[in-house]
């Protein structure tokens, strides 16, 4: 906007062009004063007298701006340019003022393609033909940016020479110019304004103009400051309003002041947010949908959903058999009453979830065991027995994967024992021994009674949890980790946990559930005894059954006493079984491998068996956390005890809860799998430094000769070769002599 | 979480496996909304419960126009009648810093422990062994308030700032879109900012004043102390706080509802560290 300001009267006109020009106009335009002075000074004053008796509208003075060379040029016709756009701009905002002659309304198109060029925005009003000419007459201008005379000249002078007939008219006709200004200029009054950036190089040519400019000015001053584009984006507020007028217009709510900020921020979003195709899908939404359609399969009645009337009858009266899938939904409902459990809804695709597994895996008995939360996803976890017979299947599949590598494992053992024999040095072989490895207990006894199934989402695949190894139990009860959700990450800690998130998670559900699956006193008993107690060191009974008799507790016994509830599932030992194993029992094939290493184990002092508390213990006997029962009880409703149920939550594994009311009861976990400890974690130091082996004059390395040690070694055996030497000849000479004599 | 929107709260924050029984939901339904009359507060929020031996701290807290204004904290044991606590203040903080172990469930409680102060005695300065009782009530206090101050978040837009200085509920917050949803960076602390003046002028040059006046999630310490989890196939988002657990912040993406609500032991979880 630095064009200097031409010498002549003509300059002011085109200097209030020029001031009201927008930026990328006012760029665009170049300026020919020597055209301009073709202009007849009169005319230009009245026109100029015109504009500014008019609310100059900021369009119309970039029409002009851009129109520039091509009204120079075409001289009488600047006057009409620029009365058209002021008309027209009137036009488009009071819609409807009278002034509209038929050529008034061909600039006003044109007016308006200007607009939407610049800023794009689709104002619907008027599009005609003129339009789509105008608009390429305009960018024709824009791309020679220079001169453009001729081309348009005969496109303008039709109207032209109407516009100029009622511009004259306009000049004589008073109460027609008062019209235009019935609305009145909206001045601001902050002299800063009135010289915005893009104007600064001008003169205030006020000072030469007749009386209403001030006004006028102001006008496009504003004007100007409200088509300014913000930095962040090619919006400018005067677009934004006009957008928002016209959607306020186009809909006319009821009082639209009310929810007029909220119209104005969804006009700026839908500037910003064009609606898609319908055919195009939002691609955040994918994978909402796909999970979406996951779960609708769960939906689905098994067998191809349910048919007409009469097949649907029929698949009723099929279905209604007993299956292994429990009553959710009434589980779901007693802990809701004592404020634990997911939601109503999340309980019902769990048990279609499980429904699904039911179907998929031959499985004798299910319960839905919890849900442990993990830092990415969390787990779904189902506790299920199989039939009989159908485990075995599987779990052989496992072992024999286990021995294949047992095998090599032995394989490589013998190997490296035929090269060390073979070795004259023997490397000393080191007097250490990993401690034996505890067989993992049998499936359906102690900590493997029963399988686990995990899921992340209802909806997703059932994933089965291997069997959990006394090792894993040690390893779990030093580390404490959070669980990322993914089965297969590793776990990293100190001391190292041998498996990997499965096993782990595998062992918490082991610790969990021997630790909080507690019942009534009486729901279960011990069946007939078979043998002595005395057999298997003492460890007690291990199986039990259910209490046919079983009458249930009233509430508030349950809730006063502990003593009325007992663990049903087996203590683990230290060991990280339920029954204890004594690892220094060689086994068959431990046997055949280390004879030779038997002999030095005999020394080493026995394991002390371990014992824990036997099974169908009450509560009231579990060892207290500082002073605080590990258990609480709760009535779950003090305002009607009548109805309550029995509530006992776990103090050592917060987020195990169990209800009890009349003859039923139930278990559930939720939470995030680690045991509550009053103090720190401390995590276990690592080991000591191993030490290091002793050193004996045979393994210590002797100094290499210095280099004088080794001339004079050198030195020394010639010399003695020397002296062997002459001894030699002596006894030759002796011979020879001897010979000779 | 705000008490009008009371039941589809829980139900969405339900994925924790804590809510509330239909009994005590009926009960908090009612005297919220007598709560808001007699306090005159502009928004209650039902802040969450307190698990203890013996019973349960049921905690509302009642906000005035200005939402980033200290908050009142009341507190209840049978979701009926509600007491005012009073303000956390530093002598609170450091006289129950010394106290660990599960809250007992009754505010009268008091916890004793041994302190050796110095004592003067004329010119003598010697050490006694001190027993200092600190009332549950207290400890109460000044967990809420550490809790608030560490992991009590919004999600970003939900408050804008005037040029007055108070901030407001934006009416116009329409939820955040999925890809911000799992952004640590678009939820901040429902608190006044405390690292903001520490960020760098690039940084600060990609804010909106009237949006981003709060800290963000995103440099907390430690890293890696929430987890963000998409629940019900994409259709929520929850975050859960690892230093505090029992914090569950639940948001709908492209709705207006989000909250939070801490049910749990109100002890802090110092072997983070060792669990990530």
């Amino acid at each position: 906007m630095g064009d200097p300001p031409p010498p002549n009267p003509e300059a002011p006109s085109q200097q209030s062009s020029s001031r009201r020009g927008s930026q990328a106009q006012a760029q665009r335009r170049s300026w020919d004063p020597s055209q301009a002075q073709a202009f007849p000074e009169e005319v230009q004053q009245a026109l100029l007298n015109q504009q500014r008796g008019s609310r100059g509208s900021r369009p119309s003075q970039e029409l002009r701006a851009s129109q520039t060379n091509l009204r120079w040029s075409q001289g009488g016709n600047l006057p009409e340019d620029e009365n058209l756009p002021l008309y027209q701009a009137e036009e488009g905002i009071m819609g409807g003022v009278e002034y509209q002659p038929s050529s008034a309304g061909f600039p006003l198109q044109f007016q308006t393609r200007t607009y939407l060029d610049e800023s794009g925005i689709p104002v619907e009003e008027q599009t005609t033909d003129l339009m789509q000419q105008l608009q390429h007459l305009q960018q024709l201008q824009q791309s020679q940016g220079g001169f453009f005379q001729q081309l348009e000249s005969p496109v303008y002078q039709d109207p032209g020479a109407n516009v100029l007939g009622q511009y004259s008219m306009y000049q004589t006709d008073d109460p027609q110019f008062m019209q235009n200004t019935e609305h009145g200029p909206y001045l601001r009054d902050d002299p800063a304004l009135r010289f915005s950036p893009s104007e600064m190089g001008f003169m205030n040519f006020g000072m030469e103009m007749p009386e209403p400019q001030p006004r006028e000015l102001a006008v496009q001053n504003a004007k100007a400051y409200l088509l300014q584009t913000s930095i962040s984006c090619d919006l400018s507020l005067y677009e934004h309003l006009v957008n928002l007028l016209t959607k306020i217009l186009n809909q006319r709510p009821e009082d639209p002041l009310s929810i007029l900020e909220s119209l104005n921020r969804t006009t700026q979003w839908e500037w910003f947010h064009p609606k898609m195709d319908t055919l195009r899908n939002d691609p955040e939404m994918q994978p909402t949908y796909e999970m979406a359609e996951k779960q609708k399969a769960l939906f689905s009645r098994g067998g191809g959903g349910g048919g007409g009337g009469g097949e649907g009858e029929q698949e009723m009266e099929e279905e209604v058999v007993e299956t292994a899938v429990p009553n959710i939904m009434e589980a779901a409902f007693y802990f809701e009453q004592a404020g634990v459990g997911l939601s109503s809804v999340e309980s019902f695709r769990i048990f279609l979830a499980l429904k699904q597994l039911v179907e998929q895996q031959p499985i004798h008995t299910c319960r839905f065991w919890g849900k442990i939360l993990g830092l990415q996803r969390s787990y779904l976890v189902a506790e299920v027995e199989f039939r009989e017979g159908e485990e075995e299947a599987e779990e052989e599949e496992v072992e024999e994967l286990m021995e294949g590598g047992e095998v090599v494992e032995a394989h490589g053992e013998e190997e490296g024992e035929e090269d060390e024999e073979k070795a004259v040095d023997v490397i000393p072989k080191p007097t250490w021994k990993p401690p034996p490895a505890i067989p993992k207990e049998d499936s359906r006894t102690g900590a493997n009674k029963y399988l686990y199934f995990v899921c992340n989402e209802p909806g997703r695949p059932w994933t089965r949890l291997p069997h959990v190894t006394p090792a894993q139990i040690v390893h779990a009860r030093k580390i404490k980790k959070f669980f990322t959700g993914h089965l297969d990450a590793p776990v990293i800690s100190y001391p190292p946990f041998p498996g990997n998130e499965a096993n782990y998670l595998r062992a918490q559900i082991a610790r969990i559930s021997a630790a909080t699956h507690i019942s009534p006193l009486g729901f279960y008993q011990f069946g007939e005894e078979e043998g002595d107690e005395e057999e298997e060191g003492g460890a007690g009974r291990d199986s039990f059954e259910e209490n046919p008799d079983f009458e249930g507790i009233p509430v508030l016994e349950m809730v006063d006493s502990l003593a009325n509830w007992v663990h049903h599932m087996q203590h683990i030992l230290p060991q990280g079984r339920c029954t204890w194993v004594n690892p220094l029992q060689k086994t068959e094939e431990e046997e055949e491998l280390g004879e030779e290493e038997e002999k030095a184990d005999e020394g080493i002092e026995e394991v002390e068996q371990e014992v824990g508390p036997p099974l169908l213990t009450p509560l009231s006997e579990d060892a207290e956390i500082m002073h605080l029962s590990p258990w609480t009880t709760r009535l779950s409703c003090t305002l009607c005890p009548q109805y309550s149920v029995a509530v006992v939550r776990s103090n050592l594994w917060p987020g195990a809860y169990t209800y009890a009311s009349g003859k039923k009861f139930e278990n559930l976990y939720i939470g995030w799998g680690h045991k509550y400890s009053p103090d720190n974690f401390n995590p276990a130091l690592p080991a000591p430094i191993q030490q290091e082996y002793p050193s004996g004059p045979e393994i210590t390395e002797m100094n290499d000769p210095t280099v004088e040690e080794e001339q004079a070694l050198k030195a020394a055996q010639e010399q003695a070769l020397a002296a062997a030497e002459e001894e030699e000849e002596d006894e030759e000479e002796d011979e020879d002599e001897d010979l000779e004599d | 979480m705000d008490a009008e929107s009371l039941l589809l709260s829980l139900e969405l924050a339900s994925g924790s496996g804590q809510g509330l029984s239909p009994d005590r939901r009926a009960s908090l339904l009612t005297s919220l909304l007598l709560v808001k009359r007699d306090y005159r507060y502009d928004r209650v929020l039902f802040w969450g419960r307190i698990l203890g031996i013996v019973a349960d701290y049921y905690i509302a807290q009642g906000l005035s126009e200005d939402q980033l204004a200290p908050r009142k904290t009341l507190y209840s044991l049978n979701c009926t009648d509600w007491s005012l606590l009073p303000p956390a203040t530093e002598e609170t903080m450091a006289q129950t810093a010394m106290v660990k172990g599960r809250f007992m469930g009754d505010p009268s409680h008091e916890y004793e422990h041994t302190e050796i102060q110095k004592v003067n005695e004329g010119e003598k300065i010697f050490e006694e062994e001190v027993v200092v009782q600190v009332k549950e009530e207290t400890r109460l206090v000044s967990i809420i308030d550490q809790i608030d101050q560490a992991v009590a978040i919004i999600p970003r837009g939900a408050l804008f700032k005037t040029p007055f200085g108070p901030s407001n509920v934006n009416r116009t917050f329409e939820g955040l879109s999925l890809s911000e949803a799992k952004k640590l960076s678009s939820y901040f602390h429902f608190r006044e900012a405390i690292d903001l003046k520490n960020k760098t002028l690039l940084e600060k040059a990609d804010l909106d004043p009237s949006l981003d006046f709060m800290d963000s999630l995103e440099h907390d310490i430690p890293k890696g102390s929430w987890s963000i989890q998409m629940e019900r196939g994409n259709a929520l988002v929850v975050l859960r706080s690892l230093l505090w657990p029992g914090l569950t912040f639940y948001h709908a993406p492209r709705t207006k509802n989000y909250g939070y609500i801490y049910v749990g032991t109100g002890e802090k979880n110092l072997d983070l560290p060792f669990m990530l």
